[in-house]
């Protein structure tokens, strides 16, 4: 229960800083990735300041044992740099930059009535559910099923 | 560089690291929106409902935006481009284990060699495929 109203303050508070940023306008994003053209290097400064409040933020958090709502603290532990993570980013950046959409811009976009920010967003779940789709079937053939 | 808007920028910016450093403090968990929404889409756990209001929360800020100063929308770009650029986008964030929230703001804010790479592989395809395909596509 208390995790569900922190999740919404999280939510909320970061849907706000991309309306503020304009990182919900694809045509904000595509100009920052338009190196070769009319350059807007907005993007830089909104990465550049979440990562710093984070950067900071994250270590002073970290300090306490557990979170306020949560159990523990779930943080990645792997470090190693295999084809799928270099592949699936390679690819997520082609995707990014043919429309100037990523997943968070996009979900705050649907808000906005954007029809592109709805197409973009069924067609992104599409992705999700093609992976774990080919996952699934690539373990089954690993582990051939048994009874039960 | 006439469209350069370095203030909100840094306001939007500086709350969204804000958002993330909430979420840890809060719920433990790290803001990266690929895989908050994905988990939300999988067998209901202990941990799925948080990511319900997560993303509501992300979409109560659209509908105030709208609300609040009226949203210009692109509407000369192609939506076959948008739906094809949707599905490598899950794809390729579900292989990558990440996107832009979760490699860029939470991975190097913890600075992890994994995130700061996936960073950079995609900015570098991100401008490569708009200076070869979206730049040339009408619309842009």
């Amino acid at each position: 229960m208390l995790m569900q109203l922190g999740g919404l303050i999280a939510g909320v508070v970061f849907g706000a800083g991309l309306v503020i940023s304009s990182m919900i306008d694809p045509r904000k994003v595509l100009a920052f990735l338009d190196v070769t053209g009319n350059w807007d290097p907005s993007l830089v400064l909104v990465l550049g300041a979440a990562v710093t409040v984070n950067f900071v933020g994250y270590r002073l958090v970290l300090r306490r044992s557990e979170p306020i709502f949560g159990d523990r603290f779930a943080l990645p532990t792997r470090t190693d740099l295999d084809p799928r993570l270099i592949g699936g980013s390679a690819l997520f950046g082609i995707g990014w930059g043919l429309a100037g959409y990523c997943p968070g811009p996009a979900l705050v976009a649907i808000g906005t009535a954007s029809l592109e920010a709805i197409v973009f967003c069924a067609a992104l779940f599409a992705g999700f559910i093609a992976v774990d789709l080919a996952d699934n079937f690539r373990e089954a053939q690993k582990s051939p099923a048994t009874d039960g | 560089m006439e469209n350069f808007t370095p203030i909100s920028a840094l306001i939007g910016g500086s709350l969204i690291g804000l958002a993330a450093t909430l979420l840890l403090l809060l719920n433990g968990r790290i803001a990266g929106i690929s895989g908050i929404v994905g988990g939300a889409l999988k067998r209901p756990t202990g941990d799925t409902a948080w990511r319900w209001w997560f993303t509501a929360g992300l979409l109560i800020t659209g509908v105030a935006a709208l609300a609040l100063s009226p949203v210009q929308p692109r509407t000369d770009f192609p939506l076959s481009m948008v739906a094809i650029a949707g599905f490598i986008v899950g794809v390729g964030t579900r292989l990558g284990s990440g996107c832009t929230s979760g490699h860029g703001v939470c991975g190097m804010a913890r600075l992890s060699s994994r995130s700061i790479v996936a960073t950079i592989t995609f900015l570098i395809t991100g401008m490569l495929t708009v200076a070869l395909v979206t730049s040339h596509i009408e619309g842009f």
